[in-house]
């Protein structure tokens, strides 16, 4: 079964596994957990460099931005003023002007501020950013920045690092239903189901930090996801049976013995 | 060492930072041994083309900010 690609802006994806890079041991964990997730797309934060205490390697001579699509995130601003100058900071370092949209109202639950979300994505759509927000799993929220020209919505599953998969599935079927931009579901992922069930309910893509780089042994989660997403995705693709309150036989019911 | 007049004074990466005057952005990133490709510069909260690093002279109480990429989710 052929299935279209995960298309973002005007760039086209095969993978629909979007992986962060925070909370390894190292760069080389880093680059091996993200070589086998499968992912296309890596998500890094943007920071000073530090003066004083130079390192001699950059996250950058391990994900090498000619083979991965490299999505800054606004990670750390809890203003439209910031996230705005964070994306046009990141976008001159030359990985291009694709940016995850992440501004926090809550410092306990990293809740997306959507109001100031809303106000930075206008202009930074404006700007010519190709706009990827973190969002709550609210219908009205996601369909506003699709009207305001968003290149797709991504709302949580639960709270960042929470490991708690989709606790609204409801709410993202809705936003799945009511959405012509892609649905990436982002944050709060915990394991391969949770992954698994977003690919189920029809989003187009997952995207997670925590559930790999936590996990006992990254690498052999970072595979389960790549398969969770496949399996998911071809479950959904493939057309599940309904629901049903009784029980409906597998077996013929003629032909019994005597 | 008798303290240089010609030097000045810049906040880079919110610090202060003692250059020489004159100085051209280019030399400070050399200086701090940072390759262009890796960061991107601010300038008196304007972002800095690359193109224009070797242009841009710095001044006296200009706000520097460095960036780079690091792990994030």
């Amino acid at each position: 079964m052929q299935d279209t690609p995960l298309k973002i802006g005007d760039r086209s994806f095969k993978s629909r596994l979007i992986v962060g890079t925070g909370k390894y041991k190292d760069f080389a964990e880093t680059r091996r957990a993200v070589e086998e997730s499968g992912a296309e797309i890596v998500t890094v934060a943007v920071r000073r460099v530090n003066i004083t205490a130079r390192d001699k390697e950059n996250l950058l001579d391990f994900i090498d931005p000619e083979r991965w699509q490299i999505l800054p995130n606004t990670a750390g601003c809890y203003t439209a003023e910031e996230a705005i100058r964070t994306c046009r900071l990141a976008r001159e370092a030359g990985v291009g002007s694709i940016v995850k949209l992440e501004i926090i109202g809550d410092q306990k639950t990293l809740f997306p501020d959507v109001p100031a979300t809303i106000d930075a994505a206008k202009i930074l759509v404006k700007e010519g950013f190709t706009v990827l927000p973190y969002i709550t799993d609210d219908p009205v929220a996601c369909r506003r920045l699709e009207e305001i020209g968003c290149a797709a919505v991504m709302p949580l599953a639960a709270p960042i690092g929470s490991g708690l998969g989709i606790r609204n599935p409801f709410n993202i079927k809705i936003i799945i239903e009511q959405a012509k931009v892609p649905v990436i579901v982002d944050a709060g992922v915990g394991t391969a189901s949770d992954a698994a069930i977003a690919m189920e309910l029809g989003c187009d893509g997952v995207l997670m930090n925590t559930a790999i780089a936590g996990a006992k042994d990254p690498i052999a989660m970072a595979r389960a996801m790549r398969l969770a997403i496949e399996a998911g995705r071809l479950a959904f693709l493939a057309g599940r049976i309904d629901r049903k309150l009784h029980a409906s036989a597998s077996s013929p019911l003629t032909g019994l013995i005597g | 060492m008798s303290e240089n007049l010609d030097q000045i004074t810049i906040q880079l990466n919110g610090e202060s930072h003692r250059i020489d005057g004159d100085s051209g952005l280019m030399a400070l990133i050399s200086a701090l041994k940072l390759k262009p490709k890796r960061i991107a510069v601010e300038l008196n909260r304007e972002v800095v083309p690359k193109a224009e690093y070797d242009k841009i002279v710095l001044k006296n109480g200009d706000v520097v900010e460095i960036i780079n990429f690091v792990g994030g989710g």
